[in-house]
């Protein structure tokens, strides 16, 4: 009871995120004639503007499920809802943010954030917003550059104000800060948190880091190898914001680890 | 403490003698001095058969000179002075082999008349004839633009429909992989009595062959678009026009001038064999009337004018090409 109490519960600005519903999810693709199975039988849900990571063994299918969640992809088996309905087509309302920030090179910082307003029709009426976007990612003054002048974190800035000036309801992340120096990491992990606190959107992060997973988030769904099935969930039954040196989060980790078949290295 | 010696050294390098000379353009001057040698060359040694035009030719010369020496005297500065002094050596060069070429065959007859005409012989042509040589360009230019331009527009629009739709691509990729490694330069036969006009079969020609490579290369540009491109934007509400004008052609325009460079290339070897086969104009048409009349001179002087005017139409595309992808980096400066 204690440990719900400490669950604050973000100060949202816009309306609250996407609700998420995961009913026995089972997806298989075809690899040379024969079928590879990625999900077994998966099922959770998550609240809406909650912010939860999905770890696992890499090539388990934690990204496949972002891909069925986007509309990118159809279950082969079980449901798919977000906010109660099946997902259809993809839609600007959930977003799915990349390993690779795949911004296109041939747009400046400015237009690659404008492509989702652009893509339908409403990018001069959306003007402010674009560039209230880019500064809330610390990317003021580089509006006009273009993707091979930024670094690796401010190619993913832009990327992750591409997704949020289209105020989505549900975040998809898919190891967005994987290929990230580690100075770089941390400090977008912070801020990704206070995007997140800001406007109440429900997120989703893909992570192989434990301790990105338990930093960032509320609750940590854990896969097994390929089949993924939930091996555990985690609460990280602390407040915002948080501190890496919290005792807590060490015990978290070791719980995390130990799941994953790590243990002996702690 | 740092910027105070920094200071006394520049004080130090402005107070120290100075060479007379020192802000001369050396190169510039050795320059003038060559064009002036072959102008020199050219009025006051006797030529072997006499000819018209050789003080025309030693004025141009000395003109060459006395802009070497106005850069070489002020130093060369500003823009232009830059753009001259990078020129320098080449203007050495040039005056070298001018001058190399009045001697071998103006003045020592050395290689063989008529095949070897002397500079004053190019003078003569450009001043005598140049309404005619006008004239010419301005046909060529015209046939080529036409021809290109519908041979570019139906590539492009051919290899888009091949990478985006797959029924396309089912029905055009074996009549392209039939018909486009064929010459267009041999359907000249049939095209000329199919067509009404020598001009339009030109045309055609012209189109055919450069719409081949812009074809195969917007194609393979659709085709090797990154995947996740398309994935975002759809994400993000794209429709699929959106998708194919602003995702599409976009990445796959790196490839598409790649392919225009070698529609254009092929474009001017089918204009020059169209105009000497059926067109009665044109530059082409100039060099084979020059070749039967063995008037080596005007052959040479047209050559010259194709070689500049390719050279311009190829440098007019890498501008339109460094404008539109002056996103990429490490491109190749023409």
């Amino acid at each position: 009871m204690v440990a719900a109490a400490a669950l604050r519960i973000p100060e949202a600005e816009a309306a609250a995120g996407f609700r998420v519903d995961i009913r026995d999810v089972s997806h298989r693709f075809v690899l040379d004639g024969k079928p590879l199975p990625v999900l077994d039988q998966v099922g959770f849900s998550v609240k809406p503007g909650s912010f939860t990571a999905l770890i696992g063994p890499s090539g388990c299918g934690k990204s496949t499920l972002l891909r069925l969640l986007a509309g990118l992809d159809h279950p082969t088996d079980g449901q798919v809802l977000v906010d109660g309905v099946p997902v259809g087509r993809p839609d600007p309302s959930r977003i799915l943010v990349f390993q690779d920030p795949t911004l296109f090179p041939w747009r400046s910082v400015r237009d690659n954030v404008a492509l989702g307003p652009e893509a339908r029709g409403t990018a001069k009426a959306a003007g402010g917003r674009i560039d209230e976007v880019i500064r809330t990612v610390g990317l003021d003054g580089f509006a006009s550059a273009y993707p091979h002048q930024l670094s690796g974190g401010m190619a993913q800035r832009v990327s992750l104000a591409r997704a949020l000036v289209n105020d989505p309801q549900l975040l998809l992340l898919d190891e967005p800060l994987g290929k990230l120096d580690s100075l770089t990491r941390l400090a977008m992990q912070e801020e990704l948190v206070a995007i997140w606190r800001r406007t109440g959107l429900t997120a989703l992060l893909v992570t192989h880091d434990v301790e990105e997973a338990l930093f960032l988030s509320q609750r940590v769904i854990v896969f097994g190898p390929r089949p993924a099935r939930i091996v555990a969930t985690i609460d990280v039954d602390l407040p915002y914001p948080r501190h890496r040196g919290d005792p807590r989060l060490a015990e978290l980790r070791r719980e995390a680890l130990g799941h994953l078949g790590l243990a002996e290295s702690w | 403490m740092s910027g105070a010696g920094i200071a006394f050294e520049r004080e130090g390098a402005t107070s120290g003698f100075r060479w007379p000379f020192a802000s001369w353009w050396g190169t510039g001057l050795v320059g003038a001095a060559v064009w002036l040698g072959v102008a020199a060359v050219t009025v006051l040694w006797r030529e072997v058969i006499p000819l018209p035009y050789g003080d025309v030719f030693a004025w141009i010369c000395a003109g060459v000179a006395a802009v070497l020496l106005v850069g070489a005297v002020t130093g060369a500065p500003g823009p232009i002075g830059q753009r001259l002094r990078n020129a320098g050596p080449w203007a050495i060069a040039l005056g070298l082999f001018l001058g190399l070429w009045e001697i071998v065959t103006a003045k020592t007859g050395r290689l063989p008349l008529p095949f070897f005409p002397s500079p004053q012989a190019l003078v003569e042509v450009y001043v005598d004839d140049w309404p005619r040589l006008l004239d010419s360009l301005a046909a060529s230019g015209w046939l080529l633009v036409r021809g290109f331009a519908f041979g570019a527009l139906a590539g492009f629009s051919i290899g888009l429909a091949m990478g985006w739709w797959r029924r396309a691509g089912y029905w055009i990729h074996p009549v392209l992989r039939l018909i486009g490694p064929v010459p267009a330069t041999a359907w000249l036969p049939i095209i000329f009595f199919v067509f009404p006009t020598s001009a339009s079969a030109s045309v055609f020609v012209i189109a055919l062959a450069s719409a081949f490579p812009v074809a195969v290369l917007t194609w393979s540009g659709i085709a090797s678009v990154n995947r996740d491109y398309y994935d975002i934007a759809r994400t993000l509400g794209a429709s699929e026009r959106f998708l194919i004008l602003k995702v599409a052609v976009p990445a796959a325009l790196p490839h598409l001038f790649v392919g225009l460079f070698m529609g254009l290339g092929s474009s001017f070897a089918v204009l020059v064999v169209a105009e000497m086969l059926g067109v009665k104009s044109g530059l082409g048409w100039y060099l084979s009337w020059a070749q039967g009349w063995g008037a080596y001179a005007n052959l040479y002087a047209a050559l010259l004018v194709m070689a500049l005017a390719c050279s311009t139409l190829i440098t007019v595309l890498f501008r339109a090409r460094d404008r539109l992808l002056s996103w990429q980096k490490g491109m190749v400066r023409w």
